[in-house]
Order: structure tokens, then C-alpha cells, then sequence
């Protein structure tokens, strides 16, 4: 091994899952001591390519090199003896055990631990002052705030002698004033001959503290750059990639009155503000598009302005004011919800789907016959309504669990609606979706807009957001960062808003 | 792939494989102790369903099953594992008692129902707190109802030797209160009404969960928590009446006991039913229609058995209690023993 042998080389990597290609021929080599980016959007094959180098996954094809040695596919331990080490974006911590417990958890060395323990306690304390990871080693890990968690991940890291350092979006969960002192430590981590893999989809992150970049894209890595000699913009513009036309049908209906409105809303989850602040109409037979990376609070927002979340600020459909966490009220309001986690949130995913086409509107007395359900009625306008949409088979016993991810789409699509919603709230439609349902599901929106539906949609496919928007808001770490419409935008002023660059 | 075993194959022929490994099981343990097992199985097959006197006695105990496994299987529907219904079976006997003690000189049209009613009343109550704990401050029902079963065994105590002690009495029990009980319809075995009103609870179970409004949302809530959230229910509130409701159905081992055979409450009446529910709720996959020949095994079992250990001298009580174990080990456990290989035997034939 010499000094320019590559800390970690991958090669030719090629993982599949079932019709999805999550990773295609994907080359990426990392020097040693050397920060090294990995960008790209969300589904574009990031977290794949780290398990199948961190051997969760055996690829398909291809070879993992780590120190110029080839590693045995799909075993994680030839990995950590090898010399890498995952920081997950959920800590693997034990809240209930000291700092100094976690650290030696797994690599106790002995029968008795007396001995070990101070040589633990003066490595923990070394490698503090190394590199400007301050633990106390005796807190206990559930007293410790964020920041110091993730720290002591890599404290735990470093301790077994991992000379590279995978991290995971690290700052997703971080403080800016915490993400700053994470990019102390890694930079000492360079210093000290270290290499580190950073994984992320925040541009602003790789200028930063990165070397050199590796942009993924639909699973292949498109680009590779020196960090000095690329430029947000050129970045952005490498991950989103170019731009479809505009192929559908879309009438010019005048967007009419204002139906609903977000005012100064805010959202926070274990102390972070998700969203905050962000103010906007929708108004009648508009689609609005809410861009941005995974992760900047669009999700929290679609969820709040749902009722499913604490949220400070105000909702309004039609003028009047929605009670906040009651999405009971939302509904009744004629706000529909197409939610992002189709499985969970849309479905009842273990019943048949004739149980989950009732779903919200379950009290509805159309269903009931006397003070029971209406079981056959509910089966004949599910049979009626999956033959409506198109999800296939058209079988309302079927567990819902059971349909393709478009199928189920459909099927929540379906019955939102079929309540004629005033507004509906769209989140992430066409996921997992193949090209036919997308198709499909995109008539089914435009649809809704010409009937005079004012619909807000979240999506990470900028693509889908720029095909059937009449405004584009964009959204950066819980901000909207700007406005514009799919016929003003172009790539480069898109990339920098969703980096929160520019507004 | 994992390949999903048939719908006959998982609901018939794999809990009738799982007992037949637990009977195979037991006559290995009959056999160590110098019995032949096959005159031990006769013996227990007649004792359980010999004659009817044998009936009588066996459905007199699946009563308590019945009503214990349905009271599991509400909770369970509703994502709750409600290990309290022996403590919500002691309060509603409690409850039973007191109208029965003190309703006298009501005429026994009226007292009877209402001592019925306050058996699923106290059952519903001592649930209550569990549930509302859960509700509110997300304390996990597992650990609160099996403290609200120690509990519920000291307060009884206290009661039953205390304050609701016969007069001149030497054991812990109250004053016999044979005017109120549930009609017997077993001839000499102390078979009650409390069955017809399990198996009217049964059916009503089955027709809430899966017919109406309510019991969809309950169903919702404990399947899908976050889609219940979504369709604008309201988790907490179903949590807190799942299990009122699963505590009412623990009063129905109160009424059969206490109201139906022995009038009179006493230390330790419900005999562990409370428990052995949670056997029959999973052998009958938290369903009606499961639970009901599942509670009539359990009842076969502990009748049978009761027999069996009379004629054989050297199978003693403590061997029917060990094949009571055998059943509930194989029928709760090894679905995960047999599942697989069923699975592979099944898929290979089709």
C-alpha cells in the first residue's frame, strides 16, 4: 500500500431491487486524507452505494476496494476490520449508558473491565484533544444534546481505529452553530492523515468542507470535480440534470379566488425548527409546487398545514381558520391529503383495500346501513372507483399492502378525489411510481386543477413539480427561498435556491 | 420471495397441527411417568366430553375462557396487550358481589342484570386507569395493567377478609348470596347463563370490530397508528375506550363465577382464567371465530384434565397444569416452529 493508493475504490457497482436500478456501473474513488462529497437528490442511489460499501448490501456487480484491498461482498465486518466506519444519521447510541459505556460497547477487551476502563477513559480524552471532540465520558448519553451524540458516534468510531469515516447526512439533525463544530472535527480528522466520505444533499455543505465531489444522479455518479473548481451552481445543475418537457394537456383555467392560505407557519420537532415562518396562497384551480432537497421542511409542512403536526401560525381554507392538530376539521373544511408516506399514512396497509377507501371519511352514513358498515356497498364503490383509476388488479379484498406502490398511489388518489376536495394537499405522488402511473396520476391532478381544485404539491422530482405548476415555491432549510413559475425557471436559478443561496 | 402459507392451511390445519404436537408432546411426559398415554388421552377425552355432565363442565369453563380471549383480542385489535384482565375479572366480581349483597330487596329481575352490569362496570373501570395512562402519558399497558393485577390481589384481600367477611366466618369468603344468580341450564354442573352471554358477547365483539363505524376506527388505530392520525381519529380517545371495553368483557368471568356457580366471592376466584386467555385470544388469532373453539379446547383441557389426574393415580394436577403449558407453548409459539416448513410442504404439493 503506498501513499496514493486510494483510501476507498469502488468500482463497476451495480445494485438492483427488484424493478428499481438504485445504483448503475457506479465508479468512485476517495484519496486518503481527504474529505471527499457525495451529492445528489434524494432516490438517486447515495444510501445504496454506502451500504454496499459498508457490506449491509452484496452488489450485484462490481468491486469494493478499501486500502487497495478488494473486500468480500456483504460483510460488514471485513468492512469495520478494513477500517471504515459508519456515522448513521440516527445515532447508534444506548440513551441509558454513559459515554464512556458506548464507546467500549462491543470491544470491552477482557473479562474485567476495571483495567480497560481508564485506558478507554485516557483514549476518549486523547482523542478529544486531537481533535476537538470534547465528550464527558461519564454523561449519560440521554442527557446529551444532539451535537454531542454525534460526536460521541465518531469518538466510538475513531476508538476502534477507523481511518475512514462515513457519515451520513450529518448535519440534517444539527444546529448550524453544531453543524460548524462538525466541520471543526472533520477538518482535524484531514489533518491527521484521516479520510472522510461525506454524504449530503446540502450544497453549501461540500463548498464548504469537501475536496473533491462525486455528484449521483437516477443511480450513476454524473460528475466528479475538484471542490476549488466547481461552483454551487454548476453543482446544482449536475444533480437536478436537465429538464423534461412540458408534454401534457394543461388548459388555460384562470386560477380564480384564494382557497387556501398559510400564514407565518412554523413547525418544530425535538427542539429544531423545521419550517419556519413561511407564508403563501393557493387559490382556486392552481397548482403550487413546493421544490426543494428532501429534508428542508416540506414534508413537516404539507403534514402541518394537514393538522397531523403542532404548528404555530395559521391555516385557512376559504377564509376561515383550520383548529390546529385536527385533521378531522381539516377534512370537513374540504381539505384532501394525498400524503408522502403512501404505506403508513395513506393506507391501512394490512386490511383489504376496500378498508382503506373509506379511510377519513369512515363516519361518512353513505357507508352504513342501519349502525353497521355497508360492506357490500363499500366493496361495489371500491370495485367501481379502482376501475375508475386504473389500480390494478381492480379487487377490493386484496390487502392494500399487496398493490404496487402506483397502484396504491391510485388508490389513495382515488379517493381524495372522490370527496371533491376545495384543496388538496399532494405529497410525493409519484414516488416509487413507474412511467405508466405517473402518466396517469399527473391527468388525474390536472384534472382536479381544471375543476377548479386548488392543489399544493410537494415533490423532491423537480421534473414533476415544473410539469404541472402554475407556481413553483422553493423551500431551503424551512424556508421559502423564491418564487417562480415552470416557464421563467431555469436550472441554475432553481439549484441555488433549493442550496438556499440565493433567493 | 417469502411465500404466504393458504388461508385453510393457516387458520385450520396449522393450529390442529400445533395441538396435535402438543398432545404428542405431553404423551412423552405421560409416558415418563409410567402411564400409557393412550388410556391417559381416553381418559381425558371422556372427562371432557363423556357424557353430558362431562359437556356441562367443560363449557362452564370455556365460559371463562371465552370471555377472557375475547377481552385480549378487543385490546389487541387496538394495539394494546391488555395482560390485566385476571385483575378486571377480580374487580368485577367485586363489583357483582356488592349488588348482590346489597340488593336484597330489589325483586331479582332487576338485581340479576344489574349485578351483571356492575361486574363489566368494575371490570371497565379497573381498566380505565391502565388506558387512560396510556392515552395520556404514553405509559406502556403491558407494565400498568400487570401492576393493576397485584394490585386488584391485595385490594380484594383486604376486602374479602376485611370489610365483606361473612360473620363467623373462618375462610376468606363474603356471605352466600345464591338468591341472584345467573339461571343454571346445565343440569347438575354449574353451566350458566354467563355461556349464552358469552357467546352473545362473542358475536358482538365480531360484529363491532369488523361492522361498525367504531370498531373500524379501534381496528385503524391498532394497525395503522399513523394513518388513524391522518383520517382525523383520535388514537387516545379509542385507546381509553378499547379498553373499557376489554375490562367489561373481563367482568364476564365475574358473572360466571361469581354470579353463575359459586354465589359468593372469595380470594383467588378467578383461578388464573385471566391469563390463560391470552392463550386462547392468540391460538384464536384475536378472532370471534377462533377464539370460540379455542376457549372450548381450554375449557376440554381443564375439565378433561381434572378427570384424567382422578382415574390415572400417577398423572397428578401438576401434570394437567404441564400439559395445559405444552398447549399454550406449542399454539402460542410455534406457529414460528411449524409456519415454515408447513409453508415449504404446502408450496412444493401445489
Amino acid at each position: 500500500m503506498t501513499a496514493d493508493t486510494p483510501a476507498v475504490e469502488l468500482r463497476g457497482i451495480d445494485k438492483r431491487f427488484g424493478s428499481t436500478h438504485a445504483n448503475r456501473a457506479v465508479d468512485l474513488t476517495v484519496r486518503r486524507g481527504s474529505i471527499h462529497g457525495l451529492i445528489g437528490e434524494n432516490g438517486a442511489g447515495k444510501s445504496t452505494l454506502m451500504s454496499v460499501l459498508y457490506g449491509f448490501y452484496a452488489a450485484d456487480a462490481g468491486t469494493v476496494r478499501v486500502g487497495g484491498r478488494v473486500l468480500p461482498p456483504g460483510d460488514s465486518e471485513a468492512a469495520i476490520a478494513a477500517g471504515l466506519a459508519m456515522v448513521h444519521q440516527h445515532f447508534m447510541l444506548i440513551d441509558e449508558m454513559t459515554v464512556l459505556e458506548n464507546v467500549m460497547l462491543g470491544v470491552e477487551g477482557g473479562f474485567l473491565l476495571r483495567s480497560h476502563i481508564r485506558q478507554a477513559r485516557e483514549r476518549i480524552a486523547t482523542l478529544g484533544r486531537n481533535y476537538g471532540l470534547s465528550v464527558d465520558a461519564d454523561a449519560r448519553v440521554e442527557h446529551l444534546p444532539i451535537g454531542a451524540r454525534q460526536r460521541v458516534e465518531i469518538v466510538r468510531a475513531l476508538y476502534r481505529g477507523a481511518e475512514t469515516l462515513i457519515l451520513d447526512e450529518p448535519t440534517g439533525v444539527l444546529t448550524p452553530t453544531e453543524a460548524t463544530d462538525l466541520f471543526r472535527v472533520l477538518a482535524a480528522l484531514r489533518a491527521q492523515g484521516r479520510t472522510v466520505l461525506l454524504v449530503t444533499h446540502k450544497l453549501r455543505e461540500i463548498m464548504a468542507i469537501t475536496d473533491r465531489v462525486s455528484v449521483m444522479r437516477a443511480g450513476a455518479t454524473v460528475a466528479e470535480r475538484d471542490t476549488a473548481k466547481t461552483s454551487p451552481e454548476e453543482l446544482g445543475e449536475l444533480m437536478i440534470g436537465r429538464r423534461l418537457a412540458t408534454g401534457l394537456p394543461r388548459g388555460d383555467t384562470a386560477a380564480g379566488g384564494t382557497a387556501l392560505s398559510v400564514r407565518n407557519l412554523v413547525v418544530r420537532e425535538g427542539g429544531v425548527d423545521r419550517v419556519r415562518g413561511v407564508t403563501f396562497d393557493v387559490r382556486e384551480g392552481e397548482i403550487v409546487g413546493v421544490a426543494g432537497v428532501s429534508g428542508n421542511g416540506q414534508s413537516e409542512l404539507l403534514e402541518a398545514v394537514a393538522g397531523m403536526r403542532p404548528r404555530d401560525g395559521d391555516v385557512l381554507v376559504d377564509g376561515s381558520p383550520l383548529p390546529a392538530l385536527d385533521p378531522a376539521a381539516a377534512r370537513a373544511a374540504g381539505l384532501g391529503h394525498v400524503p408522502e408516506d403512501r404505506l403508513r399514512t395513506g393506507l391501512l396497509a394490512p386490511f383489504a383495500a376496500r378498508e382503506s377507501v373509506i379511510l377519513g371519511h369512515s363516519d361518512d352514513r353513505a357507508w352504513c346501513r342501519g349502525p353497521l358498515l355497508d360492506w357490500r356497498g363499500i366493496e361495489r364503490h371500491s370495485a367501481a372507483l379502482m376501475v375508475d383509476y386504473d389500480v390494478r388488479p381492480p379487487v377490493p379484498k386484496l390487502r392494500a399492502a399487496g398493490f404496487s406502490g402506483g397502484n396504491q398511489q391510485k388508490l389513495i388518489l382515488g379517493r381524495e378525489v372522490e370527496q371533491a376536495p376545495r384543496v388538496l394537499l399532494v405529497g410525493q405522488p409519484t414516488r416509487g411510481v413507474d412511467i405508466g402511473g405517473i402518466d396517469a396520476i399527473h391527468r388525474r391532478l390536472l384534472d382536479l386543477r381544471a375543476a377548479g381544485c386548488a392543489i399544493l404539491l410537494v415533490s423532491v422530482e423537480l421534473d414533476e413539480i415544473l410539469r404541472l405548476s402554475d407556481r413553483v415555491l422553493v423551500m431551503s432549510d424551512g424556508r421559502i427561498t423564491g418564487e417562480t413559475t415552470p416557464a421563467r425557471a431555469d436550472e441554475r436559478q432553481l439549484g441555488l435556491m433549493m442550496s438556499g443561496i440565493a433567493a | 420471495m417469502r411465500r404466504a402459507l393458504p388461508r385453510w392451511a393457516d387458520l385450520i390445519l396449522l393450529p390442529l397441527l400445533n395441538l396435535a404436537l402438543a398432545l404428542l408432546l405431553s404423551g412423552v411426559v405421560v409416558l415418563m411417568t409410567g402411564a400409557n398415554p393412550l388410556v391417559a388421552a381416553a381418559a381425558l377425552a371422556r372427562g371432557a366430553f363423556g357424557d353430558a355432565e362431562a359437556w356441562g363442565y367443560t363449557l362452564y369453563y370455556a365460559t371463562d375462557m371465552l370471555f377472557a380471549g375475547l377481552a385480549v383480542a378487543v385490546a389487541f385489535h387496538a394495539g394494546l396487550f391488555n395482560i390485566g384482565v385476571e385483575g378486571q375479572a377480580y374487580l368485577g366480581g367485586l363489583g357483582a358481589a356488592l349488588v348482590a349483597l346489597n340488593g336484597g330487596g330489589l325483586p331479582v329481575w332487576v338485581a340479576v342484570p344489574l349485578a351483571v352490569g356492575a361486574a363489566a362496570l368494575f371490570g371497565a373501570a379497573w381498566a380505565a386507569i391502565p388506558g387512560l395512562l396510556q392515552a395520556r402519558r404514553g405509559s406502556h399497558v403491558v407494565i400498568t395493567t400487570i401492576m393493576f393485577n397485584f394490585i386488584a390481589y391485595a385490594l380484594m384481600t383486604y376486602l374479602i377478609a376485611g370489610p365483606l367477611l361473612a360473620p363467623g366466618q373462618m375462610s376468606p369468603e363474603t356471605r352466600g348470596f345464591p338468591a341472584i344468580a345467573l339461571p343454571q341450564i346445565g343440569g347438575g354442573t354449574p353451566l350458566n347463563v354467563a355461556f349464552v352471554l358469552a357467546l352473545l358477547c362473542a358475536a358482538g365483539v365480531w360484529l363491532l370490530l369488523w361492522h361498525t363505524p367504531a370498531g373500524y376506527r379501534l381496528r385503524a388505530v391498532g394497525a395503522a397508528p399513523r394513518a388513524a392520525v391522518y383520517a382525523g381519529m383520535v388514537p387516545a380517545r379509542i385507546i381509553v375506550w378499547s379498553m373499557l371495553l376489554s375490562g367489561a368483557l373481563a367482568g364476564g368471568i365475574a358473572c360466571n363465577e361469581v354470579l353463575g356457580a359459586q354465589h359468593k366471592l372469595f380470594i383467588g376466584f378467578t383461578g388464573g382464567y385471566g391469563f390463560t386467555g391470552i392463550a386462547v385470544a392468540l391460538m384464536g388469532r384475536n378472532h370471534p371465530a377462533g377464539i370460540l373453539p379455542a376457549a372450548i379446547l381450554f375449557g376440554a383441557l381443564y375439565q378433561g384434565g381434572a378427570e384424567m389426574a382422578f382415574d390415572i393415580p400417577t398423572i397428578s394436577g401438576d401434570l394437567v397444569v404441564a400439559i395445559q403449558g405444552l398447549v399454550i407453548l406449542t399454539t402460542g409459539a410455534a406457529p414460528f416452529l411449524l409456519r415454515p416448513l408447513l409453508t415449504r410442504l404446502v408450496s412444493r404439493s401445489a
